[in-house]
């Protein structure tokens, strides 16, 4: 009878990394269904391209590293990554586009930092970073929703053939210029001399196709609900993001109506959604403590606001996040909670403040 | 029903209970071999009072407690004591520790026993001892002796005492099962506890996973005449951990580092109580307990009533084990429990569970991940830390960090390492860093410990050597002296006058003479105006006169002789004294006559009043003179400094009392007001002394041989006022972090105690200063210096004389005559100049004594002399040569030396008359003195002026305050005057402790 020795506690939750990223994945399921739904089959074919490539590139990591490759793969951090990333490039994103994104995303973004866990930015983040400002052209041609496509029949998507040619290049891009058009943050960027009351009613994508997108962040906001549930991450983060981006919105709506636009616009489109409930909540890459998450998101919306509003790239969400992600430890440093017992917070590393 | 407040984070983690809560508490059977650890507790372990081979009755006591957290061990059942020495014991690292080993016989024999009779007629601390002696200790986790908690009423202030039931582990039920069955004896235990803390408000806290308990507590407090309540906490892990219980039912947070007691709470376990309730009303002591059988790996999951002592292996075959199927074996919960590595350990009094496990129930943990900053331990931290930092700094070495991120307030409760997804063994990780930082402060501590020392010997090695070197100095000069005195005396016909004290003596005849002045001009007054006291007056008038004409009589001795000089010492003191005296009726006399003038009465009364004042001159003086006559020297200091020990004496005892006075005022806290006041007027009396120590000190003063003596004991007295102030400040502090109601009048209480500090320092301080001023003063003596010098001369002349007729008379001897001549001359010139150093230093000290004038006499005398010198050798030289005219310079040199004689002779007169020329100023003396009473009167007055500005804390306090100071430098002018001008100023008359009360 040999008895075992361990030290206390002797009971654990069954509450793996596995698990949790298993559950992000199944979150993100919602989301994935309206964009396929509503942007046709690119988003699904480039997320199982992305996993694909995530998975190999962790294996090749690991290997090279010399860690144990099952074990390591089986927490699904990898494809998480490559799943979000996906999510946010465009449906039509080619091949090579993906595989530049995953690459930056898993080997460095990722691993040349340490691996999970010790990744200052969120890797899919760095990823769509880095291709938005290397490929501008291939980043910022969004699919149209099937409803623009053509007005009699019904769900008029590219077939699932099809859209594999134009991912894989076996189509030539005249067919895709049909299925392709303006994102409505870009479309309401470029208005030329519109109001954006003038905008909402005659530029397409706005006047008829933003339902989509509302779909689509329905989706996300789902599968983020869902996770809060499921108490994988804090209300403080999504919160905050969604809550200073809609202040911030509504402030400068209501000073200048003509000009930006309304806080449920700002809410809807682009990557608000996405990037509040499955970029923000990162929890390797943003701050400690709740109180932290709070100023970590606060700063999220704020900076989505400023750079959707005055600065050059249509959507902002990744360079927000990175930004943040940037600042998060100086958060944590003037963050940590109040621990039981003590009159009042410590500030700073060590007995500093 | 109190309200439940939260606590942060917390786990549910599966309970496990129910596999054991359903049978009836069953009593373990009496194993043939008990094993007692004779540590089972904090603190020290017990002392054996048993050998191998005795034979033990159940109840007796085996090992008594050594130190102050120990508790006494009994023997659980009877036996013969086999074995005294190291078995394993229930331990994290499996270690082995030392345990008496009984046999038992079965036939369970009780030794004499019964409980008390009255628990409530003992005093409390017969109560705790008893309570001790019965060796119960914390029966929840770190078993911590019982006693030392119910002292805890004697320092805090215990308003809520709780009664921990919420047992919030997994799997225990053995608490749970004690509140079913026993909720009386719990309840006892409960009134016990009560009635020596005496705690306002008791509240039990249990988990609402525990119905039947509950329900039965409930019953039992219905009847109960205490203020108990029973609250029901949510079920979480761990509300039961003290500082979670503390901060459910109270809703206040035990501060970092404290005990729950020093916010006026204290915790007890359930079984705890049960234990205390058997001891004290049963007699049995803690010999047994409830332990939770459970785990899968045993077929009967139950309580059963274990004796300690008992091992595990007894225990677990009773409840029929598997042993193929256990895998894991924990004391106590599977959140903090241990792992035991055999099942050969005993029960002891902190057992509360044993949890047999197999290997489905318990797998080992899956390897750790990376920590993926998921944040979870953080949500569930019930010491609201951050484990993932933690976690970094931890194995990274980082302690500072790790301890500025409150390492320390960490519990060990287990949770986060729960939860964490990455599997990290997260409390390891903690307890190895605590360990390692206690390490390092341990070894830190030493170093510095060493540096102390190491200082500490530099430093009283240095002191030796500055001692050395003083005593080395102090001999060379005693060497240098006697060798100077061998020299004069070998010089000098006549002995030395003795070193004495002319000066003082004269400095006593001046101050008779001007009293008598006085004295005589008040006597013609009175005559004039035809007072009715006229006889008393000149009665008064001549005694006056006879001292003082007595006074310059000795001072004429003194100074012819010497003899007496060795009276000068005490002489000033006993004037001072007398100086005082008059100086309080003069005072006296000086208000009534104000009164008087107000009243528009002049004439008589004023005069009475005037001729009053002048008596008690007259009492002065002549109290004066009295001592100057009547004191041998050498014996008046040495009463006075027994005295002042006595005095010292009587201070520091009055001080033992009051700080008799002050602990117990401090040990019982509330409701000791009266004890603090009493400590407060001891204090005050204390002061008393001391302030008279000081005064007789400072009379004492001018006596150069007492300071040293006379500030030691003030000195004492001061420390020991400061010890006092600051014990009695930290005292209030403690009280004021309680927020103790007695905290305010603690504080008021040190701030008397810091006045009379403050007092006694001043005191000791200008006891210095005065022996400062005293011992410089008198610095260099110039009568006996003159004398020297005048000796020195006259042997000079007379050499001179005598080799001059041995000139003449053509005698071979001359030439050695005219060279002993030449020798006795420079030492002339020697004395001379020390007495010229001397006399200039003097001035230089005490400029005011027509100081010019005596130089301009003196230069003359010089001048003389020069003359009378180059006369001399003018002659000389004529009669070496044969001249004629030798005779004539000869009688030249005669004349001039005639002449020389009166300018010395003038000199010394005018010297003589130091005195004198102060008498002649004594008609100013008066004016002076005036300016000097007027210039105190305004000190005083600005001086309460600015007091009260200060405590009304107006903004004019600070220039009112520099305006006393300026007031009080004029005021020390005038004083220096009239000091100067021949007056005596008495310590009452400083402005400084003039209002000191
Ligand atoms: S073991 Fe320490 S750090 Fe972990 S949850 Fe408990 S108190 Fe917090
Ligand atoms: S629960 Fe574990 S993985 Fe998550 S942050 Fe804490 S230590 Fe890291």
């Amino acid at each position: 009878m040999a008895l075992i020795r361990s030290s206390s506690p002797h009971l654990h939750k069954m509450n793996q990394t596995g698990r949790v990223m298993r559950l992000v994945l199944l979150a993100t399921l919602p989301g994935l269904a309206a964009m396929t739904f509503f942007f046709g089959w690119g988003t699904l074919i480039n997320i199982i391209w992305a996993s694909l490539l995530a998975v190999g590139f962790e294996a090749a990591i690991m290997k090279l590293r010399n860690r144990p490759i099952r074990f390591y793969l089986s927490d699904y951090s990898a494809v998480v990554t490559a799943v979000l990333l996906a999510l946010a490039l465009p449906p039509f994103a080619a091949w090579w586009v993906t595989l530049v994104g995953v690459f930056v995303a898993i080997v460095i973004a990722k691993h040349l930092y340490g691996g999970l866990g010790q990744n200052p930015f969120n890797p899919a983040m760095v990823a769509y970073a880095l291709l938005l400002v290397s490929f501008p052209v291939e980043m910022t041609r969004w699919t149209e929703p099937f409803v623009l496509v053509s007005a009699d029949s019904g769900w008029s998507v590219l077939s699932f053939v099809d859209t594999l040619k134009v991912i894989f290049g076996g189509i030539d891009t005249s067919v895709i210029d049909s299925y392709t058009g303006a994102t409505p943050l870009d479309a309401l960027r470029h208005r030329g001399g519109l109001t954006t009351e003038e905008a909402w009613r005659q530029v397409p994508v706005l006047a008829d196709g933003i339902g989509a997108w509302h779909a689509v962040s329905a989706a996300y906001v789902m599968g983020g609900v869902f996770l809060l549930y499921k108490k994988i991450f804090t209300w403080h983060a999504p919160v905050s993001v969604l809550g200073s981006l809609a202040v911030l919105s509504t402030l400068f709506f209501i000073v200048e109506p003509d000009y930006f636009a309304d806080p449920f616009f700002h809410l809807t489109v682009g990557g608000t959604m996405l990037g509040a409930f499955f970029i923000a909540t990162d929890p390797v890459s943003s701050a400690t403590s709740n109180k932290g998450k709070i100023w970590f998101g606060l700063g999220i919306g704020t900076l989505i606001f400023v750079i959707r509003t005055w600065g050059g790239y249509p959507d902002a969400v990744a360079f927000a996040v990175l930004l943040m992600n940037l600042s998060a430890p100086f958060i944590d440093q003037y963050t940590q909670p109040r621990t039981y017992g003590h009159a009042k917070a410590k500030r700073g590393l060590k007995g500093d403040a | 029903m109190t309200r439940v407040h939260a606590f942060h984070g917390g786990v549910h983690p599966p309970e496990n209970k129910r596999q054991s809560n359903g049978a009836p508490i069953r009593p373990a059977p009496i194993p043939p071999r008990l094993v007692l650890p004779l540590s089972q507790h904090i603190g020290a372990p017990a002392e054996p009072l048993v050998k191998v081979g005795d034979r033990v009755l159940k109840g007796q006591v085996i090992a008594e407690p050594i130190g102050r957290v120990s508790v006494s061990l009994h023997a659980p059942t009877s036996g013969t004591v086999t074995l005294i020495g190291p078995q394993p014991v229930p331990h994290a690292s499996g270690m082995e520790a030392n345990c008496i080993v009984i046999e038992t016989d079965g036939q369970d024999e009780w030794i004499e026993h019964a409980g008390l009779e009255d628990y409530k007629s003992y005093t409390k601390s017969e109560l705790i001892n008893y309570i001790r002696n019965y060796g119960i200790a914390g029966m929840g986790g770190a078993g911590f002796p019982t006693d030392v908690k119910l002292h805890l009423g004697d320092d805090h202030i215990v308003n809520t005492l709780i009664i921990n039931a919420a047992e919030c582990e997994p799997y225990i039920t053995a608490d749970d099962l004690l509140i079913r069955e026993r909720s009386d004896e719990i309840l006892g235990g409960i009134e016990v506890i009560a009635h020596l803390l005496n705690p306002s408000h008791i509240l039990i806290g249990i988990e609402d996973n525990k119905p039947q308990a509950i329900r039965a507590l409930e019953d039992a407090v219905r009847g109960c005449h205490l203020n108990i309540d029973v609250v029901v906490v949510p079920t979480k892990y761990p509300s039961g951990g003290e500082k979670q219980l503390v901060k459910l039912l109270t809703g206040v947070e035990v501060p970092s580092g404290k005990i729950p007691a020093d916010v006026g709470i204290v915790c007890q376990n359930v079984g705890t109580a049960s234990a205390i309730y058997r001891a004290v009303h049963r007699g049995e002591p803690l010999i047994s307990r409830i332990v939770t059988i459970t785990g899968d790996a045993v077929d009967q999951r139950h309580n059963l009533d274990v004796l300690i002592g008992t091992q595990y292996s007894e225990l677990l075959e009773a409840s029929g084990v598997r042993r193929d199927d256990l895998y894991r074996l924990v004391m106590g919960g599977p959140m903090m429990g241990f792992t035991m590595k055999s099942d050969a350990v005993p029960v002891v009094k902190t057992t509360n569970c044993i949890i047999a496990a197999t290997e489905e129930e318990m797998p080992p943990a899956p390897p750790a991940l990376n920590c993926i900053r998921c944040g979870m331990c953080e949500q569930v931290c019930p010491a609201e830390l951050l484990p993932q930092q933690l976690h970094w700094f931890a194995k990274g070495k980082e302690y500072d960090k790790a301890k500025h991120h409150n390492l320390f307030d960490c519990i060990e409760c287990g949770a986060c390492s729960y939860v964490c997804p990455s599997n990290i063994p997260l409390v390891q990780y903690y307890r190895n860093a605590k360990a390692e930082i206690r390490q390092e402060e341990a070894e830190k501590q030493k170093a510095e410990y060493a540096r102390m020392r190491f200082e500490a010997r530099q430093a009283r090695l240095e002191q030796e050597k500055i001692e050395k070197e003083l005593r080395r100095k102090a001999r060379a000069e005693e060497a240098a002296k006697a060798q100077a005195s061998k020299k004069d005396s070998a010089g000098a016909a006549k002995p030395a006058a003795a070193g004495g004290d002319v000066k003082t003596l004269k400095t006593a005849a001046a101050v008779a003479r001007t009293k008598l002045k006085k004295a005589e001009k008040a006597f013609e007054q009175a005559k004039e105006s035809g007072a009715d006291n006229l006889a008393e007056l000149e009665a008064a008038f001549n005694t006056a006169k006879q001292k003082a004409d007595a006074a310059q009589q000795k001072l004429e001795q003194a100074e012819k002789g010497g003899t007496v000089a060795a009276a000068g010492a005490p002489d000033i003191k006993a004037l001072k004294t007398a100086a005082a005296v008059a100086r309080t009726k003069l005072k006296k006399a000086q208000s009534a006559l104000k009164a008087a003038e107000e009243k528009g009465q002049d004439g008589i009364e004023q005069l009475r009043d005037t001729v009053k004042e002048l008596e008690a001159k007259a009492d002065a003086a002549q109290k004066a003179f009295d001592d100057a006559q009547a004191a041998p020297a050498p014996t008046a200091p040495v009463v006075d400094i027994k005295q002042l020990k006595t005095a010292a004496a009587v201070a520091r005892t009055k001080l033992k009392q009051a700080e008799k006075a002050l602990e117990k005022a401090q040990d019982s806290g509330e409701g000791d007001i009266a004890e603090l006041e009493a400590k407060v007027k001891e204090l005050e009396a204390k002061v008393d002394t001391t302030r008279k120590a000081f005064e007789e000190a400072e009379q004492g003063g001018s006596t150069p041989a007492k300071p040293a003596i006379d500030l030691a004991p003030l000195k004492e007295d001061m420390d020991k006022a400061l010890a006092k102030v600051e014990k009695a400040d930290a005292a209030a502090k403690a009280a004021e972090e309680k927020g103790l109601p007695t905290a305010e009048k603690m504080r008021a209480g040190v701030d008397k105690l810091r006045g009379k500090y403050e007092e006694a320092k001043k005191a000791y301080e200008d006891a210095e200063v005065q022996n400062a001023a005293a011992g410089g003063k008198p610095a260099i003596d110039l009568a006996p210096l003159k004398e020297d010098m005048d000796k020195a001369l006259a042997k000079v002349e007379k050499a001179d004389a005598a080799a001059k007729a041995a000139e003449e008379k053509g005698l071979p001897t001359a030439e050695k005559m005219r060279a002993g001549v030449d020798k006795l001359r420079g030492k002339y010139e020697e004395a001379k100049k020390a007495y010229e150093d001397a006399q200039a230093q003097n001035n230089a000290a005490t400029p005011a004594v027509s100081a010019v004038n005596l130089d301009e006499l003196k230069a003359d005398m010089d001048a003389a002399l020069a003359k009378v010198e180059k006369a001399d050798a003018a002659a000389k030289n004529a009669e070496e040569k044969g001249l004629p005219t030798a005779d004539k310079m000869r009688a030249g040199v005669d004349k001039l030396r005639g002449k020389y004689e009166e300018a010395k002779k003038t000199y010394e007169d005018a010297k003589a008359q130091g005195g004198a020329a102060v008498a002649a100023v004594a008609a100013n003396l008066d004016e002076l003195k005036a300016d000097m009473e007027a210039a105190l009167g305004k000190v005083q007055k600005a001086d309460v002026a600015a007091k009260n500005a200060e405590e009304k804390g107006l903004p004019t306090a600070e220039k009112m305050r520099a305006g006393v100071e300026k007031l009080r430098g004029k005021y020390e002018e005038a004083k220096q005057a009239y000091v100067a001008a021949g007056g005596t100023v008495d310590a009452d008359a400083k402005p400084d402790t003039v209002i000191v009360d």
